[in-house]
């Protein structure tokens, strides 16, 4: 999948070819920095962006896209089979009515139940988040940011969806109700086999967290596999760093010796060309500012990569860097051009590095003008249906509960 | 040497027609080239001492010493008081005027204090602070600013005045995982280069393992626990530290305190912990015998001192020098 806005500067590729999976019952982490574009494809997946936004590929939902659906039909699954957490969500409760009633919104509004049954739907709710059930009454202001952020999970569980997308569902709150919703996010995935996709720049918790981990940068998974792995065994140089951002307390290596990641994010329009984390990259080679190497398996089994890309994307550890590559491959960037097969997962709709493009005009030669983006060659090599997103009166409102009847 | 001091410190708040007492009585010093990281959850007063000790809140009772001297509150006394202590707030974002460029945001305590030579100021200030050439951020504005950069700008913010103590509001919690470390690294550059001491507000213990050189864990207006960071953070022994210290992500074996949050104005009775204390419900309390203490007897305030302290009956029973 990718995402481009249309802004008056140009087009912002946030999203630039992702293939990501999550089964009932599953845990999915999507770490990254700030602009990564993790929130961009948690609201494409239920088509929550604004107009500007152009989403490509396919976002299948128990096999139906979601990018074809009508709009009654993607109202009904925005509610009955996935539903969303945002980001400060806390925020987003409305200040002047009892967060009952708010929970209760979505089930009469879908004519799910009767205001007599609401009541005691709403009451079981929030003793599944660990809430009394007198707290229907209250008004968000009386109540903590732990408890706001439960009331936000309990309007999210009310029409007993079967994916959950948690955008930094802890990341305001401190490390004790972090604590409280993390337990309460995992037994809801263990009891209700529900999904879950979980976003956060704290891979620590994502890893304690969930059953599998993306790393995202600059738009695109970088490095992907089982969370532990992830997390102890990073073999990209980003999600290393993420990784090691927190440290173990009582490590003697990291007392006194806070470590971080030198440079800023990238500017989503003007990606530097090759490997787009490169000018950061402690282990950058020299081919890295040209080459760009698509994810490979990282995880020192030997196999087949053609099977491997022809399997689950998630299963195995993989990652985006020059140095997973076997030796041949890494020494040798001439033979990655078109015509040749390219080492990785060729996943739908996901564009090759554009090397020629890149060699021809590369950084240098453009004088600023950095290489062309991914998504533009994804949308001229014909990534399937590049449908623009159709009015959707809803959808730029942030609040899941907003939506009119 | 000690440069600034809380002595016997209380601070309240009228709240709904009640007290809240936000910070109950707190000792607590910051020597020079030292950093002191003080932890605890959300609403347990971090910030309202930090205020106070900035002079932005009046304690009810109890001074702060800054230098040996206690402060005074006279719109003067206080001017020159905050060229010396000066504050790096919690949101770099929205403590920057967005309408104003680097240079002005970084100038304006300077002009405020009337220093010359304000262009070499701003720019040493925002090279020490990592932003270099400075020249270069001089007309940029915020928004064309990444979060760490802003916050790199706001810490120049603090520099331009050449103060010897920064009081920092949960430096990094605004920031992301990546550029976390180059804003403590630069913390730690700034002691070793400056002889700068700081007071980082909290609740990232991670933080106080990378930077601190000691810790004060504070719970419902009182510090419950301090000393040295490695032997506070590697054998806690308040029960409210080693509940903080089992919630981090890596932890085996997590003790997730539930209830409701503090409420400084019903501070329980006896230990102000003991509605939630793991230790007395697990009856390990008992069998040392201190249980009734527990809900019965408050414990005192902590005097301030740089060996480890921590104030619990049942930490004391087994360990009388704490
Ligand atoms: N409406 C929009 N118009 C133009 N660009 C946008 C828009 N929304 C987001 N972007 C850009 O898309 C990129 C990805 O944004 P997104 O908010 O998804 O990142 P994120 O990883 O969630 O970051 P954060 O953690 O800060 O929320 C950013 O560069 C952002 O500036
Ligand atoms: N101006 C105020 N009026 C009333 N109550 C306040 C005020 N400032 C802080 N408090 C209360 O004092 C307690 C401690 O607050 P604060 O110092 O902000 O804690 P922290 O920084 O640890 O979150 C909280 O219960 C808070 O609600
Ligand atoms: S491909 Fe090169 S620049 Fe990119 S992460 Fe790997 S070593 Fe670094
Ligand atoms: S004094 Fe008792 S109740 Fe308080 S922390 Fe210690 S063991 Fe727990
Ligand atoms: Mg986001
Ligand atoms: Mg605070």
């Amino acid at each position: 999948m990718a995402v481009t806005y249309r802004s008056a500067a140009g087009d912002v590729p946030a999203v630039r070819g992702v293939s990501l999976e999550v089964a009932e019952g599953e845990a999915l982490g999507l770490a990254g920095e700030s602009g990564s574009g993790k929130s961009t494809l948690a609201m494409a997946l239920l088509r929550l962006l604004p107009k500007s936004a152009r989403v490509t590929g396919e976002i299948l939902l128990d096999g139906e896209d979601v990018l074809r659906m009508n709009w009654g039909r993607l109202r009904a699954v925005r509610w009955a089979s996935a539903s969303v957490v945002f980001q400060g969500a806390q925020h987003a409760l409305n200040p002047v009515r009892r967060v009952g009633e708010q929970i209760a919104e979505p089930l009469l509004v879908h004519g799910m139940a009767t205001q007599a049954e609401a009541r005691t739907r709403v009451a079981g709710l929030l003793e599944q988040v660990g809430l009394p059930a007198w707290r229907a009454r209250s008004y968000p202001h009386e109540l903590s940011g732990g408890q706001r952020q439960r009331v936000m999970i309990a309007m999210a569980l009310a029409c007993s969806p079967r994916l959950i997308i948690a955008d930094e569902p802890t990341t305001a709150l401190d490390v004790m109700i972090q604590a409280q919703v993390l337990t309460l996010v995992r037994s809801l995935i263990a009891d209700r086999g529900i999904g879950l996709i979980m976003i956060s720049h704290d891979l620590s918790v994502l890893a304690a967290t969930c059953d599998r981990l993306a790393v995202m940068y600059a738009g695109r998974v970088v490095e992907a596999g089982p969370a532990r792995e992830v997390f102890t065994g990073a073999r990209h140089p980003y999600g290393r760093a993420l990784a090691e951002a927190f440290p173990t307390v009582g490590d003697p290596s990291s007392r006194m010796a806070p470590r971080g990641l030198g440079g800023d994010p990238p500017d989503p329009m003007r990606l530097p060309g090759g490997c787009s984390f490169h000018p950061r990259c402690p282990a950058a080679l020299p081919s890295c500012a040209w080459r760009q190497v698509e994810l490979w398996p990282a995880d020192g089994v030997a196999g087949d990569p053609a099977g491997h890309a022809a399997g689950s994307t998630q299963a195995r550890h993989t990652a985006a860097c020059v140095h997973v590559l076997p030796e041949p491959e890494r020494s040798e960037p001439e033979r990655t051009g078109p015509g040749t097969p390219e080492p990785g997962m060729p996943e739908a709709g996901m564009p090759e590095a554009g090397m020629p493009e890149a060699e021809e005009a590369g950084p240098e030669a453009a004088g600023g003008q950095e290489v062309p983006n991914a998504p533009s060659a994804a949308n001229a090599s014909g990534a399937p249906d590049a449908a623009d997103i159709p009015d959707d009166p809803g959808a730029p409102d942030a609040r899941p509960a907003k939506e009119s009847a | 040497m000690t440069l600034l001091e809380a002595r016997d410190l209380h601070v309240q708040f009228a709240s709904r027609g009640r007290r809240a007492r936000a910070v109950d009585g707190v000792n607590l010093t910051v020597g020079e080239g030292e950093i002191v990281a003080l932890v605890g959850e959300s609403g347990c007063g971090k910030t309202t001492l930090a205020r106070t000790l900035l002079g932005l809140e009046r304690p009810a009772s109890g001074t702060v010493l800054y230098g040996g001297a206690p402060l005074a509150y006279s719109t003067r006394a206080l001017k020159a008081y905050r060229r010396e202590v000066q504050l790096v707030p919690q949101d770099p974002t929205g403590s920057l005027n967005p309408r104003h460029t680097v240079y002005e945001a970084v100038a304006e305590g300077p002009r405020i204090h009337g220093l010359r030579d304000e262009r070499e100021r701003v720019a040493s200030a925002l090279s020490r602070a990592g932003l270099r050439p400075p020249e270069r951020f001089f007309p940029v504005y915020p928004h064309e600013l990444s979060g760490g950069q802003r916050q790199r700008v706001v810490i120049a913010g603090a520099l331009a005045l050449d103060p010897r103590v920064l009081v920092a509001d949960e430096p990094v919690a605004s920031l992301d995982a990546s550029v976390r470390g180059e804003i403590l690294s630069l913390l730690l550059r700034l002691r070793a280069e400056l002889g700068l001491s700081a007071l980082v507000v909290t609740h990232d213990l991670g933080l106080a393992w990378n930077i601190a050189d000691r810790v004060a864990v504070m719970y419902l207006g009182r510090i419950v626990e301090s000393g040295p960071v490695e032997q506070v953070l590697s054998a806690p022994s308040h029960p409210y530290t080693q509940a903080l210290l089992s919630v981090l992500p890596d932890s085996p074996a997590p003790i997730v305190l539930g209830g409701e949050p503090p409420d400084p104005t019903r501070i329980p009775g006896g230990c102000r912990f003991h509605p939630r204390c793991h230790v007395l419900a697990s009856g390990k309390a008992a069998e040392a015998g201190v249980d009734g203490l527990c809900r019965s007897q408050p414990l005192e305030i902590l005097p301030s001192s740089t060996e480890l302290r921590a104030a619990c009956h049942y930490a004391r029973a087994r360990q009388p020098q704490l």
